[in-house]
């Protein structure tokens, strides 16, 4: 038989697309964009607003007709397809989260359950066998008569996630899920996602939160003008782009300090508004050096994923933003 | 590996399945909430119509010469109202509604996450807003059957056929939803082209009256064959050029319905 070394068993994305590219006109939106997921992975696409994180989701949609590239749909065990010419066939087993609400705002939540799960062309039996799950797995039985006026944000955003599992999918495509929800409901929806996790779903995830990025996803994209900026772990984007320690400065004077010796003391040193970041190998020697300077309020932490996304992507407040 | 994509023509033709169907049936659950106020609204004012001129303005007039047949007022402008009500049900439903659904709730974008395409949305619009109208003009037949104003055999073919004008008026409407930005939009819709073709269309004068430009325009107009088509009927037989009016308002239906698609689907495209 074959006299290779053992490889580990290559595992087929779940969803890849390649080379995708989307112009406007005289505009890239998105740039020879190309990534996959895995079959129970997690992946989110981190960006600013316009980055093309949005018009991405629309292609894997096949909402939106790529200028090129590719997007493939392969659950395990089953035929790969591809968009646009299988988006039916596909959508059957997505699962899609879109950044606007589009709840039915005549139907109570049953209802809004049980009218969505028809577009799938499933038998109302079997629809209405699953309400009481997907409405416990949101935390809404309490509320399944109630009208959507009568619900939170949070329980909004929840039914729109309990929406997308109608069908069972095996893919959620998840467009800033938790955007505009308070602390208790956006812990709630990660849990639930992690769930969703454990049962073997797969996650695309966009979203603005990096707390929410790095405790859900197993793996990260940055994307920017629609290109895709880096890729890798939360823990190894941090590790390979920056320096483990971030000191920062502010208060009176503290802008001269950027130009001052102490600049010897970090391996990169950024200014914004009146604070000065210190990124830095060894933080020790800096924060002894500052205790020179006791008017000024210094914050010592480790570099985190919103230091890499402010690296990558810039400081500047996008236009439209 | 690069694959170029080509993106289909928006005149390609409708891609139909039965997935309009549960479109449609949601439309009929909101409205079987709503049932009892949208029915008040939909029958009261062609009803205050009717009375108002038929009644009062009969009264003065007492009959219309119509291809040298004497013909009461309230007859004459019964069969041409109602065809006036079905266009105004199929308008207001697909253009405030639809546009509501479309644009305002986010609706269609929720359907289209589903596996439902554009084109089956659009459909059970269409057919949405024309059951709409084909309800409306069934009870306000009854209410005629019932006031008297006509008992012929043949209304009950008058009824699909006003379902055709619905079909008809309700993809005209579905044109002018894909390009609105706004409600405010729809305001010319009826003040610019509805309502003179109530006028020049021959529901509450006979066409004959018109100077003979206006004749002309009004040759052409869905609403003057559907009022040609459906009016004989009130009187008991069949028009003279059923056929012609038939053909005419299928042609308005079916290039209505398609410019209706290639202009949403260049709406959602962008």
């Amino acid at each position: 038989m074959n006299s290779e070394p053992m490889s580990p068993i290559p595992i087929t994305p779940i969803l890849s697309v390649r080379a995708l590219t989307k112009r406007y006109g005289s505009s890239t939106v998105v740039n020879d964009l190309s990534f996959s997921i895995a079959p129970g992975e997690c992946l989110g696409v981190i960006g600013p607003n316009g980055a093309g994180k949005t018009t991405t989701i629309r292609m894997c949609l096949g909402l939106t007709t790529p200028d090129a590239g590719e997007v493939i749909f392969s659950p395990p065990g089953q035929p790969a397809l591809q968009m646009p010419q299988d988006a039916l066939a596909i959508k059957e087993k997505l699962g899609i989260v879109s950044q606007f609400d589009s709840l039915d705002p005549d139907f109570s939540c049953s209802e809004n359950l049980l009218v969505f799960g028809r577009y799938f062309g499933m038998p109302d039996a079997v629809i209405k066998a699953r309400i009481p799950q997907l409405l416990e797995f949101a935390s809404l039985t309490h509320k399944a008569d109630a009208k959507l006026t009568e619900l939170s944000g949070g329980m909004k955003r929840r039914l729109s996630l309990a929406r997308a599992l109608v069908n069972d999918p095996q893919l959620l495509l998840l467009d800033e899920p938790t955007t505009g929800l308070d602390p208790q409901a956006r812990h709630l929806m990660w849990e639930r996602l992690q769930r969703l996790l454990q049962q073997g779903k797969s996650i695309l995830l966009t979203t603005h939160f990096m707390d929410e990025a790095e405790r859900l996803c197993n793996r990260l994209l940055v994307l920017d003008h629609g290109q895709k900026m880096t890729e890798g772990t939360p823990r190894d984007l941090i590790a390979e782009n920056l320096e483990p320690d971030v000191v920062e400065v502010y208060g009176a004077g503290a802008l001269a300090l950027a130009n001052s010796p102490l600049k010897e003391l970090a391996a990169r040193i950024e200014v914004s508004g009146e604070t000065v970041f210190f990124y830095t190998q060894d933080a020790k020697r800096l924060l002894t050096a500052l205790t020179d300077f006791p008017q000024l309020r210094t914050l010592h932490r480790p570099a985190n994923l919103e230091d890499l996304f402010l690296k990558l992507t810039g400081r500047k407040i996008r236009e439209d933003a | 590996m690069r694959t170029i994509t080509r993106q289909p023509s928006l005149f390609s033709p409708p891609q139909l399945s039965w997935r309009w169907w549960p479109v449609f049936r949601r439309n009929l659950l909101v409205w079987r909430k709503l049932f009892v106020p949208s029915l008040v609204g939909n029958i009261a004012e062609p009803l205050i119509t009717l009375v108002a001129f038929g009644y009062g303005l009969g009264a003065l007039i007492g009959q219309v010469q119509l291809n040298g047949q004497a013909v009461p007022y309230i007859l004459f402008l019964a069969s041409g109202s109602i065809c006036m009500s079905a266009m105004n049900a199929a308008s207001f439903e697909a253009l405030y509604s639809a546009f509501s659904r479309m644009h305002v709730q986010r609706t269609w974008d929720g359907i289209m996450n589903a596996p439902v395409r554009l084109d089956d949305v659009l459909m059970a619009e269409m057919l949405w807003a024309a059951f709409k109208s084909l309800f409306t003009s069934g009870v306000i037949l009854l209410v005629m059957l019932a006031l008297g104003i006509s008992n012929s055999f043949w209304l009950l073919l008058a009824w699909p056929l006003l379902g055709l004008v619905g079909i008809v008026f309700s993809s005209i409407a579905l044109i002018f939803n894909a390009l609105a930005k706004g409600y405010d939009f729809f305001t010319y819709y009826f003040t610019l082209f509805l309502t003179p073709t109530m006028f020049l269309s021959g529901v509450f004068f006979p066409r004959d009256q018109l100077p003979g430009f206006m004749q002309v325009i009004s040759d052409f107009l869905p609403l003057t064959a559907a009022v040609e088509l459906i009016r004989p009927l009130f009187m008991g037989h069949w028009p003279a050029q059923g056929f012609l009016h038939l053909a005419v308002l299928l042609t308005y239906a079916v290039v209505a319905f398609w410019v209706a698609l290639a202009l949403t689907r260049k709406r959602f495209r962008s």
